[in-house]
């Protein structure tokens, strides 16, 4: 769940998203205890804007959409707002770690977090596509 | 660039992988690890020491 008084504060952040912003949700049938409370954990996110929506996909089957979308595991969240930035959010966003998804869901809807100048004329240089895994706990 | 978050503790397996004894922790590429929070101009450093 929410950390206490946070849904009040994700609602009015989630309220300034300029352009939709779809969730898009990988499952697996079996052998995934977590799939279930992480969808769940995505539909409680997208009732709290009307910008956002949910959609969902079977890793195993829906073997089209996992190489469109890049999905290595379930459960996981490609969060794709106007284009696909690439952002992924892998288990379940919950507890503080919701910050993680709700700062991806700004960004992919047209705000959110932004690097200062100097980064990101230092990332633009790059002439290479580069991958970034975080691990985080639900703290 | 993009990006992937890992709740590790719903991917134990990963966590092992990676080997992941504290977080955050990020792995640029599979091959430069970066322990902690660092900041933004210091992490930045760490994600270019991985190739131009």
């Amino acid at each position: 769940m929410y950390p206490p008084g946070a849904a009040n504060d994700l609602q009015q952040r989630l309220a300034a998203l300029s352009s939709p912003v779809r969730l898009i949700f990988f499952t697996q049938t079996f052998g995934c205890d977590t799939c279930l409370p992480a969808r769940q954990a995505a539909d409680r996110i997208a009732a709290l804007s009307g910008m956002i929506s949910v959609e969902e996909h079977n890793l195993v089957l829906d073997r089209e959409r996992v190489a469109e979308y890049g999905v290595e595991w379930a459960p996981a969240l490609a969060v794709v707002g106007e284009r696909d930035a690439g952002m992924r959010y892998y288990g379940i966003p919950d507890g503080y770690e919701i910050e993680s998804l709700v700062d991806a869901i700004e960004i992919a809807g047209g705000g959110g977090p932004s690097l200062g100048d100097d980064s990101l004329d230092a990332l633009d240089a790059l002439e290479r596509d580069v991958h970034l895994r975080v691990f985080v706990t639900p703290t | 660039m993009t990006a992937s978050v890992i709740e590790a503790t719903s991917f134990p397996d990963l966590a092992q992988r990676y080997r992941v004894t504290g977080v955050p922790k990020t792995v640029v590429d599979d091959r430069v690890e970066i322990m902690g929070a660092l900041p933004e101009s210091e992490f930045v450093a760490q994600i270019l020491q991985a190739g131009p």
